[in-house]
């Protein structure tokens, strides 16, 4: 169904989707994305030499989780303008992470929609937040 | 404030480095895509990029014997090298014109648009931030973005 500007308001919920990396995955993003740095999968190194307790999930994957929340709810309905997202705290291979959002302004008449998105641990501590401006075509 | 950046750092403040070409492939955005577990078709089949797919798509592509023992080239390229040498990726604002498509042979240029230092829980940390300005082939700007890195 296409979003439609007058059928959405403020406080409105993105979908919710739940992520939960692999070894495999991460392996795959990084080098997707060309990322050689050992926190995210040398074990040994990792916890060893840089201190953390495991394996490191990618910032910027986390910020792909929330432009996918944005992308996966507009779908074909309009075009994304402005997207931002930071890293405000670390995560772990083994954790399973909720990213979402919801609408927080809408300006009728120029169709835009602003949302904030984020990325939740199990504590339900956000790990990466993030935030959208999108145009609606109606 | 710890007092680690120095004047020499502060001058690499609004300098403009070499323009990066990239030409961007169906096939690598179909990876990037498999990569961050897309569910649309138009990302799948690489017709179209994930904003996220910017994400490096400019980085430094160093031989491995110059990468450091952590698996970054950071202090091997141009920019500033910095007193602390753990990094992480602070964060991204974008501001698209339009998606990435295959096809696009794309020029970045790159600088550095602010250095500051901060405290944090477990010591100090430098955050370095630049602007890349994404045009395509034809000289249009493609997109902006301003990414922070952290180093501690």
């Amino acid at each position: 169904m296409t979003l439609r500007i007058a059928d959405l308001k403020v406080g409105d919920a993105l979908p919710e989707r739940s992520h939960t990396p692999t070894n495999v995955s991460l392996f795959l993003y990084n080098a997707s994305v060309w990322n050689p740095h050992r926190i995210h999968y040398d074990e040994t190194y990792t916890t060893q030499v840089e201190r953390h307790p495991a394996i490191v999930i990618d910032g910027p994957l986390q910020g792909d989780w929330l432009a996918q929340c944005v992308a996966n709810w507009l779908a074909d309905g309009g075009t994304l303008l402005r997207f931002s997202y930071s890293n405000r705290k670390a995560t772990y291979l083994g954790e399973t992470l909720v990213s979402g959002g919801r609408i927080t302004a809408i300006d009728v008449a120029k169709r835009l929609v602003t949302v904030e998105l984020f990325v939740r641990n199990a504590n339900g501590d956000v790990t990466s937040p993030g935030a959208a401006t999108v145009e609606l075509r109606e | 404030m710890a007092g680690l950046l120095t004047d020499e750092h502060r001058a690499w403040i609004g300098r403009e480095e070499a323009p990066i070409h990239v030409e961007v492939s169906r096939r690598d955005i179909v990876k990037y895509a498999i990569a961050t577990e897309q569910t649309q078709q138009k990302y799948l089949r690489g017709d179209e990029a994930p904003p996220m797919f910017i994400f490096n798509l400019f980085g430094a592509l160093r031989p491995i014997a110059e990468l450091r023992s952590d698996g970054l080239s950071r202090g091997s390229g141009s920019g500033p090298k910095l007193p602390l040498q753990r990094v992480m990726a602070g964060g991204i604002e974008l501001v698209m014109q339009r998606p990435i498509r295959p096809g696009d042979r794309l020029t970045g240029v790159q600088r550095v648009v602010d250095m500051y230092e901060k405290q944090g829980s477990q010591g100090p940390l430098i955050f370095t931030v630049r602007a890349l300005r994404v045009t395509d082939a034809t000289g249009a700007l493609v997109l902006e973005e301003i990414q922070t890195g952290i180093a501690r």
